[in-house]
């Protein structure tokens, strides 16, 4: 073994954003033909280490070597050329242009025009040699994210990658998808090929790795060791530094009456493809109702649609009143607060205060709006109230939301959102992204609002934080409930059969 | 290049100091005239005596600082119609035809006329804001609905406008009020004057021959108002959360629509109402070429005041000395090419409020 | 009121915006919006005039306006791409300084005569009956060029391997820089290309189509009218330069209703009263914003939308590309 270099040799790499260390010291090696896990909570920094080995960012100092031979990768080409492909966990494909021109792009072959038929035969031909089915000619925009994923994965076989990055691949695929992606990988390494696996799921990392590093906080605190042998609690330790609990404590609770009723309801998405399919469902006070599903297929438009985002068809009634195609404000007003998926681009505004943003709900109501004026000393008083009780950490209430980190940025929401007192709430992947103590704290303050008599809609796609938290799952694939499920003793294979599109009744 | 050292731009972690937003601006103004000056010796003029002749001829004396002054009063509110249609990152360019519609408008009080010719001072003065204000509101009426329904790119439409308001304005003052066939309609009565400091010369006979009128305090009340509704009020507030983030707005419940029309309706209002100042208290008639390209240079006055209602007070007053010192100025192009550095300056600079420069020895980078 | 020259005219000034448009959508195809075509234009007219008429040669003076232009359109480059400034602002004081430059470098150009460029007729082509004349007889070769250049234009931005770099950044530049595109090298180079057209747009009208400089009024507004083509033209080569050619067209037919004293038998009013002259001046503006309102409504209906990053700049590492 000691004669064969490694595939991959990373040593003492210190990358230093400005005001972050986001590695310090790391050490990681890549043996030729094994799954080595990279194993971290977000914000750890093991999408940035991997960014330095795929050429995108100068480490800040550290050598890596490729097969024995010290590399200096000024640009995502020369990782490239040596044989690093990443598949990257936010898709670096082009939605407007086909698989082929998305596999094709930044290399000197075809030179100036193309003939795209001609590749489409040879993209096939790998397919063939993986197992890896995608219409060549399709636009990206068409495809399902698990067939998104099988192009970023061709596009570094078709440059020949034999070390390849995989960032958090699970992430967006049902518990099938990820057997297959499993299976995929595993025949990789049978071929000679050498994979990087990040993840911050413990199960998915046990069942595939030969060996694991642990970043916590940019430091390794684990580094190479045999995945045979080790406890998952040993690992969540490593992770985060601490005995981890698994599940937050949920109290039994009788649901009461109906607060959010959805009959019929369809609607379209921002591409004009119909996204939900006359969906009903109904939600009682005192009960979260979760949603599972793999991404995009009909959460978001879901949630907007009860919150008047989006415009649908069918009847919506929150306390028998209909709030479906009214303005936002309309559901506002009948006490529906909402969790956006998006904490940065819809929850907040970037360059606004706290205070500015934990108003923007209530800002013209007494005694913070006051006739055609808003009391900003009031407001701020407000904000300062709610910055101690949600434990929200910035330097004061006048700092803008853009430096907040994810977790206080989510707090902000929250408290923004539970201080309305809601009748009902829709919190969409209200825990996506955060460390362990973060998702703990918003997780034990849904449970909080669950307790208070608030009706809530959980859509989720972290089945464990589902199985957790709700009362009830509904399961939703291509905009249609496929089943709804007591969560109690709920068969984490019957929910992923139905996340890829088997009705209940059928199985 | 292998200097000992590199200059490196990184993202600021800290707050901005508060002085740093007024050097860059101060900083900008600085070095867009030392680029001018280099022009102008590069095509063999004399930098330092334009300099020279450019103080004296808009700060030198009383008389000519009522000019910059009179000039600057335009400026004042149309930088203010653009400080708050750029707030909610409406691109408002038309504020000159804005301003053309306000002076129409205005003048229709006159001319029809809506009042009767015999009607005193106030009524006429008054009615006469009030028309100008809605004239330069019909103006920016249209792009914002055209934005708010049809999301039509306001910065083509009004553009365009600001062509038709002109051609507009060159019919009536062609065709049907013309002053015996000159391209300007007669001369107003004096009851549709603006009050000037010259009217009070017989009194005080220092004010004689300042030509400074009432209209530079209508700006000045507008910056109050506008700076009030910035910072203290709930319109100011929706507009300062649709203009960082729409759709955080939208997710609020803010209505948008509306918010757009309304703000591009007060924009061209508050240019219209300069409109109505220039021919108010200036030309005294309806013309050809009223505005010195106030509308384009409202623009960069609000940029340059980073939206603040105070400060573009102050900047206008530099602009103002400007236009003065430019009607003068060979080559006449001279005047925009400055406006033109001044306002790329001041874009360029704004990365020194993002971004932190600093300059890291080669061996520490290595460590 | 003849057809044939009013098609023939409009091909002449639809070449101006076809050159512009097309200008403006290989910048924005690559994300960056240059509102600054105005200026450029002007800029590209002025040294287009001024170094024909110093150098004794047209096409010399073509390639000074086109090179003029495309520095120029770099400044935006450089303020946008690495100073991450506002693209709006920035094509504005683009616009700002293109018009003082030119102002100022083309004093006293006004009323001379430098060589232009000449007119040719297709031979044989030129035979066709109504087509001939139309396309093909007494254009200026930069007619011809449009004629050739707004398909190849298409063809390279669908069919060829930098045409798909160039679509790639445009649309989603984390994807291109992963890949190993410069994202900033070919914005940078296509900001260059969308300059250098502008340039030549200017060039086109005081070296050929209305040969002159008259200050500002050379291009008066036109930069703008191609900046909105562009819209109505969906980003597509082959749309901008039917747009161009349709809007010259209606705009020399316009004009032209001034000219008879009758028209459909009855008295031109247009005639009687030169005055009412203005409201037909305005109607090429008015006639933008039609075309602005039906592309948009369009664009909402079928979902096409502006290339996806326009407008925004791209930073390695950080969110919403």
């Amino acid at each position: 073994m000691a004669d064969t270099p490694y595939a991959v040799e990373m040593k003492d790499i210190v990358i230093r954003f400005p005001g972050v260390l986001a590695n310090d010291h790391v050490n990681l090696t890549l043996q030729k033909g094994e799954i080595h896990a990279l194993l971290g909570e977000n914000g750890a920094g093991k999408s940035t280490l991997m960014n330095v080995l795929a050429g995108l960012y100068k480490p800040s100092s550290g050598m890596i070597s490729i097969h024995g031979e010290t590399v200096n990768f000024n640009s995502p080409k020369d990782a490239i050329a040596k044989g690093i492909g990443m598949v990257h966990q936010h898709f670096m494909l082009v939605p407007t242009q086909s698989v082929t021109e998305n596999i094709l792009l930044g290399l000197d072959d075809p030179k100036f025009i193309m003939n795209l038929a001609e590749y489409d035969k040879k993209i096939l031909a790998l397919q063939d040699q993986y197992g890896l089915k995608v219409d060549p000619t399709a636009k990206i925009w068409q495809l399902s994210v698990g067939e998104q994923q099988r192009v970023e994965i061709l596009k570094t076989l078709y440059r020949g990658a034999n070390i390849l990055i995989f960032d958090e691949p699970t992430a967006v695929l049902a518990p099938q998808e990820i057997d297959d992606l499993i299976q995929t990988m595993r025949s990789m390494v049978a071929m000679g090929k050498s994979i990087i696996f990040i993840s911050h799921k413990l199960q998915e990392v046990t069942a595939v790795a030969d060996r694991l590093t642990v970043l916590r906080k940019g430091v390794a605190t684990a580094e190479g060791i045999r995945v045979a042998g080790v406890t998952r609690e040993k690992l969540a330790e490593l992770m985060v530094g601490r005995e981890v609990v698994f599940r937050v404590e949920k109290k039994p609770q009788k649901a009461g009456d109906v607060i959010l009723s959805v009959e019929g309801v369809s609607a379209e998405n921002n591409k004009g493809i119909k996204a939900l399919n006359n969906i009903s469902l109904e939600l009682r006070k005192g009960e979260i109702l979760g949603v599972a599903g793999v991404a995009g297929n009909g959460q978001s438009e879901l949630a907007e649609v009860i919150t008047g985002l989006r415009p649908c068809t069918g009847s919506i009634k929150i306390n028998g009143e209909e709030v479906a195609n009214q303005r936002p404000s309309k559901a506002i007003k009948s006490g529906v607060s909402h969790i956006p998926e998006d904490r940065t681009k819809v929850g907040t505004a970037p360059n606004l205060t706290i205070t500015e943003n934990t108003i923007m709900k209530n800002y013209g109501d007494a005694p913070i709006g006051n006739g055609w004026s808003i009391n900003f000393t009031e407001a701020r008083e407000y904000a300062r109230g709610l910055k101690k009780a949600y434990d929200i950490l910035a330097p004061s209430v006048r700092t803008m939301a853009r430096k907040l980190s994810g977790g206080n940025l989510q707090k902000v929401i929250l408290a923004r959102e539970i201080s309305s007192s809601p009748k009902m709430m829709v919190a969409v992947q209200p825990t996506r992204g955060l460390d362990v103590g973060a998702i703990e704290a918003i997780q034990t303050l849904l449970l909080d609002q669950r307790e208070r008599g608030t009706a809530i809609l959980l859509v989720s796609e972290e089945l464990e934080e589902l199985l957790s938290l709700s009362d009830r799952i509904a399961v939703i694939y291509e905009g249609e409930i496929m089943g709804i499920v007591d969560a109690e003793n709920a068969d984490i294979n019957e929910i992923g059969l139905m996340m890829t599109g088997t009705k209940r009744s059928e199985q | 290049m292998n200097l000992p050292f590199s200059i490196r731009f990184e993202k600021r972690t800290d707050d901005v100091p508060k002085w740093l937003p007024a050097a860059t601006a101060i900083g900008s103004v600085v070095i867009a005239f030392l680029i001018s000056g280099i022009v102008l010796a590069f095509i063999g003029g004399e930098p330092l005596r334009v300099l020279k002749f450019f103080f004296e001829a808009t700060f030198g004396n009383w008389a000519v600082f009522s000019d910059t002054l009179v000039k600057a009063t335009p400026l004042i509110m149309i930088g203010l119609a653009c400080s708050v249609a750029f707030k909610m990152k409406l691109w408002n360019i038309g504020a000159e035809g804005q301003f053309y519609a306000g002076a129409f408008f205005a003048s229709l009080v006159v001319l029809v006329p809506l009042v009767p010719p015999d009607a005193p001072k106030v009524i006429t003065l008054g009615a006469m804001v009030v028309m100008g204000m809605i004239g330069g509101a019909i103006w920016g009426f249209f792009p914002g609905f055209l934005k708010a329904r049809y999301n039509v790119n306001e910065i083509i439409t009004t553009l365009m406008l600001n062509y038709v308001a002109i051609f507009w304005n060159n019919f009536w003052i062609f065709d049907k009020w013309s002053d015996a066939g000159f391209q300007m309609t007669p001369t107003f009565p004096k009851t549709a004057w603006l009050p000037r400091l010259a009217d009070l010369a017989r009194e005080y006979p220092v004010f004689s021959g300042i030509t400074l009128h009432v209209g530079v305090v209508f700006g000045i009340i507008a910056a109050v108002i506008m700076w009030w509704v910035f910072k203290r009020s709930r319109w100011g507030y929706e507009i300062n959360l649709i203009g960082d983030n729409p759709e955080a707005a939208r997710y609020a419940g803010l209505n948008i629509t509306r918010n757009i029309i309304l703000v591009m309706m007060v924009s061209g209002a508050l240019a219209g109402l300069a409109g109505m100042s220039e021919i108010s208290g200036v030309v005294h008639r309806l013309q050809e070429k009223i505005s010195a390209g106030y509308g384009f240079t409202g623009i960069i006055v609000a940029w340059l005041a980073k939206l603040n209602p105070f400060a573009v007070i102050i900047v206008s007053i530099l602009f103002g000395a400007l236009i003065v010192a430019g009607r003068e100025i060979q080559p006449a192009g001279l005047a925009y090419l400055l406006q033109g550095i001044i306002l790329f300056m001041v874009i360029s600079s704004d990365v020194l409020l993002r971004y932190q420069v600093r300059i890291v020895r080669k061996e520490q980078e290595t460590v | 009121m003849n057809f044939e020259i009013i098609l023939h005219s409009g091909l002449a000034t639809g070449t101006i915006l076809l050159f512009a448009g097309i200008g403006a959508i290989f910048a924005e195809r690559s994300g960056i919006l240059n509102l600054g075509v105005e200026g450029m234009m002007l800029l590209g007219a002025m040294a287009g005039f001024s170094v024909s008429l110093s150098s004794g040669n047209a096409w010399v003076g073509l390639l000074v306006a086109m090179f003029a232009a495309g520095i120029l359109s770099l400044a935006h480059g450089l303020v946008t791409i690495h100073f991450q400034a506002d693209q709006v602002v920035s094509g504005l004081s683009l616009t700002f300084l293109g018009t003082g430059l030119a102002l100022v470098l083309g004093e006293g150009l006004t009323g001379q005569n430098p060589p232009l460029i000449p007119d040719v007729s297709i031979p044989l082509l030129s035979q066709i009956p109504f087509i001939g004349p139309v396309f093909f007889e007494n254009h200026s070769i930069l007619v011809f060029v449009g004629y050739l250049f707004a398909p190849l234009s298409w063809y390279y931005i669908h069919k060829t391997r930098p045409g798909m770099h160039l679509r790639a950044v445009g649309q989603k530049p984390s994807a291109a820089d992963t890949m190993g595109i410069s994202v900033y090298g070919v914005r940078y180079f296509y900001t260059f290309v969308g300059g250098c057209l502008a340039g030549l747009a200017g060039a086109t009208i005081s070296l050929s189509v209305s040969p002159g400089w008259y200050s500002s009024q050379t291009t008066s507004g036109q930069g703008w009218i191609a900046i909105a083509l562009v819209i109505f033209a969906q980003w597509n080569p082959l749309r901008a330069a039917l747009g161009g050619y349709l809007f010259g067209a209606i705009r020399r037919g316009i004009l032209d209703l001034q000219g008879p004293a009758l028209l459909f038998g009855f008295a031109n009013p247009l005639y009687v009263n030169s005055n009412l002259g203005f409201f037909l001046q305005m109607t090429p503006f008015l006639l933008t914003i039609v075309a602005l309102v039906m592309g948009s409504r369009a664009a909402a209906r079928k979902r096409l939308g502006s290339p996806a990053a326009l407008g925004v700049p791209y930073v390695r590492g950080e969110r919403g590309h």
